[in-house]
């Protein structure tokens, strides 16, 4: 890990503390961030907010990779923040990665 | 290893279809190569007509485009039809001695249209109507030439007609019999739309039996049987079509008026299916497109080999393409042995209906000039849904049924395209229409998704349908039972029975069990698969957090800003002095942004952020509250008046019934949210008649009331029955319940189900069975142990946390 990897990537927490198919916040003041995990352990990491109203992605319904929005169902893709055709809109992205069932997240936005 | 290897011939609509519904399924399965007839890809042959009367342009109908054939890695061969199919070597060849070998074909040959043979039918300037080439032939025949005739008053003659006098040209259309479009219409209404073509300037020749067909380098006239001639510059044959079936005789397949399949859509050589008009099904041979895309639904089924897809056959609807002029008809319009009628007419007006009924359901219905009902007729025909209950408002259509609903336009042909069908999301009728024809959409779905029309409160459904309906013409009409979702082809009612009789009892089972397309479904699916599971196995089935939408998830209501609500339950709408202290005194401490009375007699505490929730419900539940389940598809309140306790005209004591209502229903999960009412007399302040359940006291007792709204479409209820003790209404009002819980679909309300089942299905399970009343009623009273747990005490005493807190909270 380099110095500059230092200062972004962040531990949140373990694998464990979020629930499976679901999402758990990391609270900041530059935006919360919603740290995701798929039914296949995968953990992927956007900005709480949908781009469509602004709505808390973190209390959506996830599915597969796709997170959809609790405020007016837009469906967003996890690894790259995309709305899904015809709507159209982004939510920034981070980094993930686990280690030992420890969870990091790049705080940098891809 | 290589792929097997699968030949369309027939690049139309529904081998195209299928192939689609295939790549759905199986992306990978097949190496596919698709033999066109036409030099085109697949295009919209349904909107052949705009093309015809200059609405809409060739390149505007296109399906797939070159790209997307390249894209999917479909080898695509147009203007090359095949011409030879060796069973035995299982190989097709083409005209340009192209050779394909398969190992899975589909014919999808369509039809071809018929030519009446008279002599001279063979002479230049005479047309059929079913592709791109004719179209384009007529065009440049209104370019140089004046006259026209068309031969057919069918759907198809009538559209021809229209489309050539856009063009500039003076059509004559002639009809072999006295009645036009008589495949779909009565006499009345095809008076009524004659008179209206007749406005338009097409002219009609009725009981013309054609002879011949005549001139020398080009057709000059046509002569018909009595003798008498009439000049023409072009004759167009609109007199039907017979299914292409000429390449699979040739192979020995076994045609009779089509090509013939079972329901898997295969033929008699099991490696070859079969699909569209090309087909014979049951003896029945479709023209439209909304049956070729059921069975290209099948066929896909079994070609990614799933094999338990079924086509049974379809019932069809039509509608007339020609601007301007509504007209639906659907199912046996006629009537016949055993049926009534039930007519409207309004010729000044220009409105016709008419509705056959047999055995208190619809069995067709024929309808001009107001079609907005079109829809909805259908789908009672297609539900066989009893309507005796609803027999004298039926005529007068969804919206008349006892009630009005919110405003807005009824007539999508009356409509400029500036002005808005859907009030929600601020859509137009010219974005869908553009939608519908630039995007290729063909149902209700597709435009919900991609123009938001109709997605919010859904009141403009029908309009929408409408629309999609007159944009697409004949060709139009909803599939039999719509599937829960994309993750699969099965509906709502095939679900529950599988979660039933199998006794599947999680998610995984039922994922696993019925073939889920997504391994984790989706969330349209899996708050529907939960709530089914939760209400079939009260006491088994494993309740599934993360598929229950944020409300029902957190227990509060989600706001616009992300923060929550809070109501707490107040029995009966009746509170003390100590319960507002406590609920006054909970909204200071964590400075509640606002305090709201509820259109259901609750106190609604908002702003809240989601870590003061388990906080604000330890003080609640300290103070005696339990959860208002205001934030569920679940009893939400029992909305009483005062009643004989103090009102000077109560008969009896409705806030006394009312609490006792809210104590043996709270807390129980039902399709969609339901509310009760009690009134204390037949003044009805409670408003009980708007209600899912409502109970308005009379002298003797109670009147009991189901099935009532007052949100998107104000819908009165209807009367159940009348009871005379406070424990009948309890049993009538938990076995009703019930009922709604076992068998209307999720997200269905009371008011459009007890509508679809009718009023008599109901009063049979719960009045007049009496045992069958005791059975729902103690199911009802056995589910409510596990329900009556109060959620927001578990949580205040730790359950869950982990909603309740931030993963970390870090500064920068």
């Amino acid at each position: 890990m380099t110095a500059v990897d230092d200062k972004t990537w962040l531990e949140v927490g373990t694998l464990d503390e979020i629930p499976r198919q679901g999402a758990r916040v990391l609270k900041r003041e530059g935006g919360d961030i919603a740290v995701f995990r798929t039914a296949a352990d995968e953990v992927f990491a956007l900005l709480n907010r949908c781009p469509h109203r602004g709505g808390p992605l973190s209390e959506g319904i996830l599915y597969g990779r796709n997170i959809v929005c609790p405020l007016h169902n837009w469906c967003l893709d996890l690894a790259s923040g995309e709305a899904k055709e015809p709507d159209e809109g982004c939510a920034p992205a981070y980094a993930t990665r686990i280690e030992a069932g420890r969870v990091f997240v790049c705080t940098e936005p891809n | 290893m290589n792929k097997e290897r699968l030949v369309l011939v027939g690049n139309g609509m529904a081998g195209m279809r299928t192939i689609e519904e295939l790549l759905k399924l199986e992306p990978d399965l097949y190496e596919i190569t698709v033999f066109g007839a036409e030099p085109h890809p697949n295009y919209n042959r349904i909107l052949l007509s705009p093309v015809l009367s200059g609405e809409k342009t060739i390149d505007e109908i296109i399906l797939n485009s070159r790209d997307w054939y390249a894209e999917h890695g479909i080898t695509l061969h147009t203007g090359d039809p095949v011409e030879h199919i060796d069973r035995r070597k299982r190989l097709v060849r083409s005209r340009f001695g192209l050779e394909v070998p398969y190992d899975r074909l589909i014919l999808a040959t369509g039809s071809n249209p018929f030519i009446i043979p008279v002599p001279g039918a063979d002479l230049p300037g005479v047309l059929g109507y079913r592709d791109i080439a004719d179209v384009e032939a007529m065009i440049e025949t209104a370019r140089g030439f004046k006259r026209a005739i068309v031969i057919g008053g069918g759907l198809l003659g009538l559209e021809a007609a229209y489309g050539l006098q856009q063009q500039g040209m003076e059509v004559t259309v002639v009809h072999l019999l006295d009645t036009l479009m008589e495949r779909q219409l009565d006499k009345p209404a095809a008076a009524l739309l004659k008179a209206s073509l007749e406005k338009r300037g097409l002219t009609f020749l009725m009981e013309a039996q054609t002879a011949a067909i005549q001139g020398r380098d080009r057709v000059e006239s046509v002569r018909f049987a009595d003798g008498s001639e009439i000049a023409t510059d072009l004759v167009v044959m609109a007199v039907g079509i017979r299914p292409n079936m000429a390449l699979a005789q040739s192979a020995g397949i076994h045609c009779e008026r089509g090509i013939v399949v079972d329901d898997t859509m295969l033929t008699y050589d099991a490696r070859i299916y079969a699909i569209g008009e090309c087909v014979q099904h049951r003896g029945q041979c479709y023209g439209l497109v909304a049956p070729l895309f059921e069975q290209a639904k099948v066929c896909a089924n079994h070609l990614a080999k799933l094999g338990y897809g079924r086509y049974q056959g379809s019932v069809t609807s039509t509608k007339l393409k020609v601007t301007g002029i509504d007209l639906f008809s659907a199912g046996q319009y006629q009537g016949g042995d055993g049926c009534e009628e039930i007519l409207f007419q309004d010729p000044g007006a220009g409105i016709y209906k008419k509705l056959v009924i047999r055995e208190n359901r619809l069995a067709g219905a024929v309808l001009y000039g107001d079609t907005i009902d079109g829809a909805w007729f259908f789908q009672l025909m297609r539900e066989a849904t009893d309507i005796s209950a609803m027999r004298e408002d039926l005529l007068f259509g969804q919206a008349h049924l006892g009630d009005s609903g919110h405003g807005g336009q009824t007539q999508a042909a009356l409509m400029t395209d500036e002005m808005q069908v859907c009030d929600c999301n601020g859509v137009c009728k010219g974005e869908i229409v553009k939608a519908i024809t630039s995007k290729g959409l063909f149902t209700l779905e597709d435009v919900k998704l991609h123009t938001k029309a109709a997605a919010s409160c859904g009141s403009c459904t029908g309009l929408v349908e409408q629309i999609l309906a007159s944009t697409l013409g004949s060709d139009y009409s909803t599939p039999e039972a719509k599937p829960i979702c994309t993750c699969t082809d099965y509906s709502h009612d095939q679900v529950r029975a599988a979660i039933r009789e199998q006794h599947l009892t999680s998610l995984s089972d039922c994922f696993e069990k019925l073939d889920w397309r997504r391994p984790d479904g989706c969330h349209v699916c899996r708050p529907a698969l939960n709530y089914y599971l939760i209400s079939t196995w009260p006491a088994e089935a494993i309740d599934d957090s993360q598929s229950r939408f944020v409300n029902e998830r957190v227990h509060a209501n989600i706001q616009k800003d992300g923060t929550y609500s809070v109501i707490p339950r107040i029995f009966g709408g009746e509170t003390s002095p100590a319960q507002l202290r406590a609920i006054a005194e909970a909204a200071e401490k964590y400075a509640v942004r606002s305090v709201k009375i509820t259109g259901g007699q609750r106190i609604d505490l908002l702003g809240l952020t989601k870590e003061q929730l388990p906080h604000i419900w330890k003080d609640l539940t300290d103070a005696g509250f339990v959860s208002g389940h205001a934030y569920g598809k679940s009893m939400r309140t029992v909305k009483t008046c005062v009643g004989s306790q103090w009102c000077r005209f109560g008969v009896q004591d409705s806030t006394k019934m009312g609490i006792e209502l809210e104590e043996l229903t709270w807390g129980s999960w039902t399709p969609h949210k339901f509310k009760l009412a009690v009134s204390g007399c037949p003044r009805n302040c409670a408003e009980a008649t708007i209600k899912d359940f409502g109970v308005v006291a009379i002298e003797s007792g109670w009147e009991l009331h189901i099935g009532g709204n007052g949100g998107v479409k104000v819908r009165a209820t209807d009367v159940l029955c009348r009871v005379t003790t406070p424990e009948q209404v309890k049993e009538y009002c938990g076995a009703f319940m019930q009922l709604y819980r076992e068998e209307a679909r999720y997200l269905e309300r009371t008011a459009p189900w007890v509508e679809r089942v009718g009023l008599a299905y109901i009063k049979k399970r719960i009045v007049e069975d009496e045992i069958g009343r005791r059975a729902f009623y103690k199911r009802f009273l056995e589910s409510q142990k596990q329900a009556q747990v109060d959620p927001w005490k578990e949580r205040a005493a730790g359950a869950e946390a982990h909603e309740f807190t931030a993963l970390k909270q870090v500064n920068g």
